[in-house]
């Protein structure tokens, strides 16, 4: 040491170096959280026991208790192929910022003959029209005209062949609500998709249980 | 007030950083929480496949020793029987049951599980065979029997089931059997 030892050595650290640590994995939680999209209903799910995470890329159908149904893309490019192919096919005649509002917007809830007008609103007076909106037109029969979230699966698909389907659906919804979406899934073929669910543990001794612990069924 | 000390010139311009250091730890704290938590798990389903051009052939024929029917009704009541209630000279026997975690449909479940593995032991029924639960939802049944009936599956590693449309008969069956119940 080329220095003397100072008598007076003060006890505290320094702890900028600390500071800096703790801010920087702060502004990385802050920017890697995807926070939960806004949900145009609440929607109290039901529980399971499955621990899957919902897929990438999901298309999720929401139905509250009332049988109301929204659309949403989980993926930006995607929902802008769709809107633009929406917009001929159904002749909206949507303006380029009202189709940039459905990308960046969360759900869609109404039919098509009021998207326009949806699409118009600002964003936080979207999330104001969804609570009392109709939801989009569902319908145990397939026909395009009556049935439009048949229509919605039908375009996602056309320009997201590998969508996967994710249905969150209210635990008090009455099963003849929710057995529209099932059938309009079965007509398009989807015969294979995800429920939502909030996770709940796994009971003691029952077969999964002594799975899942390594135990034999035996 | 550390300017103007510092200006003094008597103390350092060293502010304490512990304060904030810790609130930064705790923010973090909260934003590993809160992302891990708010992540909502999806349950996988399969519906059974539906095709009109399918033939009657094509379908497969559950066994009755191997079936069990499960009919959802309103207020979370279950009724359910062995088989699958085909043969008409004999009206298969309706029990009810809830989701209770003691004496529920599990348990219900477990039994017949192991009545299965009985049956094969014991060369009733080919190891090729695998219990069925065919899962009948009616109109006064909400979406919550149906996914905990379906988590039911999950739990007691049931190999096969499917949720089909009740029919006119399993409807009577439920009317006859809350009329029996309701007379006593």
């Amino acid at each position: 040491m080329p220095k003397p030892k100072l008598p007076r050595a003060s006890t505290t650290i320094d702890m900028t170096a600390m500071c800096d640590v703790a801010f920087l994995l702060l502004t990385f939680f802050m920017l890697a959280t995807k926070f939960k999209p806004d949900e145009p209903v609440t929607v109290r799910t039901p529980t399971s026991v499955s621990t899957d995470p919902i897929p990438e890329g999901f298309v999720q159908l929401t139905m509250d208790k009332a049988g109301r149904v929204f659309f949403a893309v989980d993926n930006l490019n995607a929902k802008r192929d769709l809107i633009n192919k929406v917009n001929e096919d159904k002749g909206l005649g949507l303006t380029p910022g009202e189709m940039e509002k459905f990308v960046t917007g969360s759900a869609v809830g109404v039919p098509f003959s009021e998207l326009k007008n949806f699409l118009a609103a600002s964003h936080s007076q979207q999330s104001d029209l969804l609570k009392k909106a109709p939801g989009v037109p569902i319908d145990t029969v397939f026909d395009y005209k009556t049935n439009e979230v048949a229509y919605w699966l039908t375009a996602t698909r056309y320009v997201l062949p590998e969508a996967r389907f994710a249905i969150k659906v209210d635990g008090d919804t009455p099963y003849p609500l929710l057995k529209k979406i099932t059938e309009t899934f079965a007509f398009l073929k989807i015969f294979r998709f995800n429920f939502i669910t909030d996770q709940k543990g796994v009971p003691e001794g029952t077969d999964l249980y002594n799975e899942m612990h390594g135990k034999s069924t035996k | 007030m550390a300017e103007i000390q510092a200006k003094g010139g008597k103390s350092s311009p060293r502010v304490d950083l512990t304060a904030m250091v810790d609130l930064g730890l705790l923010l973090i704290t909260f934003f590993m929480f809160t992302t891990t938590m708010a992540k909502p798990k999806a349950m996988q389903l399969q519906m059974p496949y539906k095709d009109s051009l399918m033939t009657k052939e094509d379908q497969n024929k559950v066994k009755a020793d191997e079936a069990m029917t499960i009919l959802l009704s309103k207020e979370h009541r279950i009724y359910y029987y062995e088989g699958i209630g085909d043969d008409a000279t004999k009206p298969p026997e309706l029990k009810v049951t809830y989701f209770n975690d003691k004496d529920g449909i599990r348990d219900v479940l477990i039994a017949k599980k192991k009545k299965i593995k009985d049956l094969i032991a014991q060369g009733v029924l080919s190891t090729d065979d695998q219990m069925t639960v065919i899962i009948k939802p009616d109109e006064t049944s909400t979406t919550d029997d149906l996914v905990n009936l379906l988590d039911e599956m999950t739990i007691n590693q049931i190999p096969v089931f499917a949720v089909v449309d009740i029919t006119p008969v399993d409807k009577e069956f439920i009317t006859v059997t809350e009329q029996a119940n309701s007379g006593q």
